[in-house]
């Protein structure tokens, strides 16, 4: 019982990693660059709820709208002006831009006076409701989140699947230029993509903030994501799911049976030992050079 | 401009080129064996620091500039090294010594880190040396018993035949001794064929491969010397702030430390030192115009990850070669006068490549 219990609160911790790392993987199957600024749009994500439903006392399910649609803005501009000048450039180069971005916007909202170095609680419809079932104790957060981890999914698969814009994005992910000679709009597409994926990360960010609470430096578990979409094989939308899911259940179960200090390094050795053992992750495809 | 006529080909990989050059680097020397007297103890203490850090610099610089991996867990070498001489120390063990086994050990666990340089490249490289820093960083947490874990460790002040180099100019000419010597070395290597081998490497690891370079020797190499810096660096640096706790080593710190050479100027070893006089003097010039700034600006905490992200943005997208980039235009303008044109140094337009072709 105690097993499935961890099981359970490993796979909604879980969730959350995977929809930070399907951010990474969205925007690396369309444009092969790695946004580590992922948390930090997180972290955006959760004072734009946090503003919505405390200063504006908007519902729940507006508070997530808010937030999705205040980081897309900013993905969109993000990718706009600030990563579209260097296209081509080497994968350093972006990595390093992305990197000050993320800098900049924990700085810019730990400059917010008051707000900003606080820690606060999104107050949510469910707050602190738990369901029993069959001797299992599952919090109402828990549920919540793997309830709309599962629903997003859906709506991103028949996004890629049904959709003309959907259909599009695969092609350019598999190959931009040819994309481009079929008249699809490379550019504006890689735009957008930004913008799903911070809408994404928004949705994680106010998923997670009845867990941890809203802080400058929540987007530090950006980092504990990187594992998830690595096992996934960062090119494989699933596969971050699941790579989240993964490691979530391994950090729960580590930190329950394992000495002190496992729990945090549990992650990421089993992303060593992925590395090793299969480098293009679970659901990747082989990734070579043609000379 | 100056025009070098060369008749041998030892002038190729001489050391300075020509005497202009011996003659500023001989002036920059000076100037900084002089400084004690003229700069005050504070200022004396930010150059040690500089010091420590251009030797992590130069390091690096070595490993992501000419080698072209990227390591985002070089912290953790530095914390090896830190531990390492803080530990030894403690027990008594010389200096020297002391050092030598933090350099060496870094190396060793540089050499276990670059071992996936191997088989990943690129960004799965980064996550790997990313995924390395953080156990490290918490094995070195919950080793209690060696490294004193959370609550810290006290070092003691170096103390070489007796003589204690506690602090201000002593302490300052030791660190500044092995700056140099550090970025003499790494410019050794680069001329000799092992560096030739790493740059390769960087360019095309496919030409590299063809052309007879062991990809796997050489990228391991190149891990294991930037570790030894690294690694040495952190012993000076454990000597510097005295105390060591796992927190001065996070992955913050690691990204800090390629933000530094990315800033200085990648695949340039002038960078490097740049980067690291960067690193140290940005704060204080924050701290400097902080009284001119509204109340609400200069209270909040976030003013220098805002101002550090900003540089870096701006240096990726206008000046590719960092601070180095800067200065070799401004040379190259006197240099030419009047002839400098605008689009001397204008990046070609690159098409996004692929490394996913099939």
């Amino acid at each position: 019982m105690q097993f499935v219990q961890l099981v359970i609160s490993g796979l909604a911790q879980g969730c959350i990693y995977g929809l930070i790392a399907l951010g990474f993987v969205l925007i690396y199957k369309a444009t092969e660059t790695v946004n580590f600024a992922q948390g930090e749009l997180l972290m955006i994500g959760g004072f734009a709820g946090l503003f919505a439903a405390t200063t504006l006392g908007f519902p729940y399910w507006a508070v997530i709208l808010v937030a999705m649609g205040v980081t897309a803005t900013i993905g969109f501009l993000n990718e706009r002006i600030i990563l579209r000048p260097i296209l081509g450039q080497s994968a350093v180069a972006i990595v390093m831009v992305t990197i000050g971005f993320g800098y900049m916007a924990r700085g810019l909202v730990t400059m917010i006076p008051v707000i900003g170095t606080d820690t606060h609680t999104l107050p949510v419809p469910f707050r602190g409701e738990v369901f029993r079932f069959a001797g299992l104790v599952i919090s109402a957060e828990h549920i919540v989140i793997i309830a709309v981890t599962i629903l997003l999914c859906g709506a991103l698969a028949a996004l890629f699947r049904y959709t003309k814009i959907g259909i599009a994005m695969q092609a350019m992910s598999q190959n931009q230029l040819a994309a481009y000679y079929m008249g699809i709009p490379v550019k504006r597409l890689s735009s957008l993509i930004w913008a799903i994926s911070a809408a994404v990360a928004a949705i994680a960010g106010i998923l997670l903030a009845p867990l941890t609470f809203i802080h400058a430096n929540m987007g530090f578990i950006g980092i504990k994501a990187f594992p998830a979409a690595v096992i996934g094989g960062f090119t494989s939308l699933p596969g971050a799911i699941v790579g989240g899911l993964i490691i979530g259940v391994v950090e729960s179960l580590a930190g329950f049976y394992l000495m002190e200090g496992f729990k945090d390094a549990a992650p990421f050795m089993v992303v060593l030992a992925m590395l090793v053992l299969k480098p293009n992750g679970l659901f990747g495809e082989r990734l070579a050079k043609k000379v | 401009m100056r025009f070098i006529f060369k008749t041998r080909y030892e002038q190729d990989i001489e050391l300075f080129q020509h005497g202009g050059k011996v003659f500023w680097y001989g002036l920059l020397m000076a100037v900084l064996l002089v400084a004690p007297i003229f700069v005050s103890p504070y200022v004396l203490t930010q150059l040690s620091q500089v010091c420590i850090y251009a030797i992590v610099a130069v390091g690096l610089m070595l490993l992501a500039g000419f080698t072209g991996q990227l390591s985002l867990g070089h912290a953790a070498f530095m914390a090896v090294g830190a531990y390492t001489q803080g530990v030894l120390v403690t027990a008594g063990v010389p200096f020297f010594v002391g050092i030598a086994c933090a350099g060496l050990f870094a190396a060793v666990v540089g050499v276990i880190v670059g071992l996936p340089a191997l088989r990943v490249k690129g960004l799965y490289l980064g996550i790997a040396t990313l995924a390395f820093g953080t156990i490290i960083e918490e094995i070195i947490a919950r080793a209690e018993h060696v490294t004193g874990g959370n609550a810290g460790l006290m070092v003691p002040p170096v103390n070489l035949f007796g003589w204690r180099f506690a602090d201000g100019p002593s302490f300052y000419y030791l660190c500044l001794a092995f700056a140099v010597a550090s970025t003499l070395i790494v410019i050794n290597i680069l001329r000799s064929p092992t560096g030739r081998a790493f740059v390769a490497i960087r360019d095309s690891e496919i030409s590299a491969q063809s052309m007879g370079v062991n990809l796997a020797f050489y990228k391991t190499l190149s891990f294991a010397i930037s570790a030894a810096f690294a690694g040495v660096a952190g012993g000076l640096y454990a000597h510097n702030i005295r105390f060591l706790s796992p927190d001065q080593f996070t992955v913050i710190q690691s990204i800090e430390l390629v933000m530094m050479v990315v800033i200085g100027g990648l695949g340039s070893v002038h960078g490097a030192i740049y980067g690291a006089a960067f690193l140290i003097a940005l704060p204080q010039a924050i701290n400097a115009v902080k009284p001119f700034l509204p109340l609400f600006l200069s209270e909040a905490t976030g003013l220098q990850p805002t101002v550090f992200g900003a540089v870096l943005i701006l240096v990726v997208l206008f000046e590719p070669l960092g601070i180095y980039g800067a200065w070799l235009k401004t040379r190259t303008y006197f240099d030419l006068f009047p002839f400098y044109r605008q689009g001397m140094f204008r990046r070609q337009k690159a098409f996004q490549k692929s490394d996913r072709l099939k």
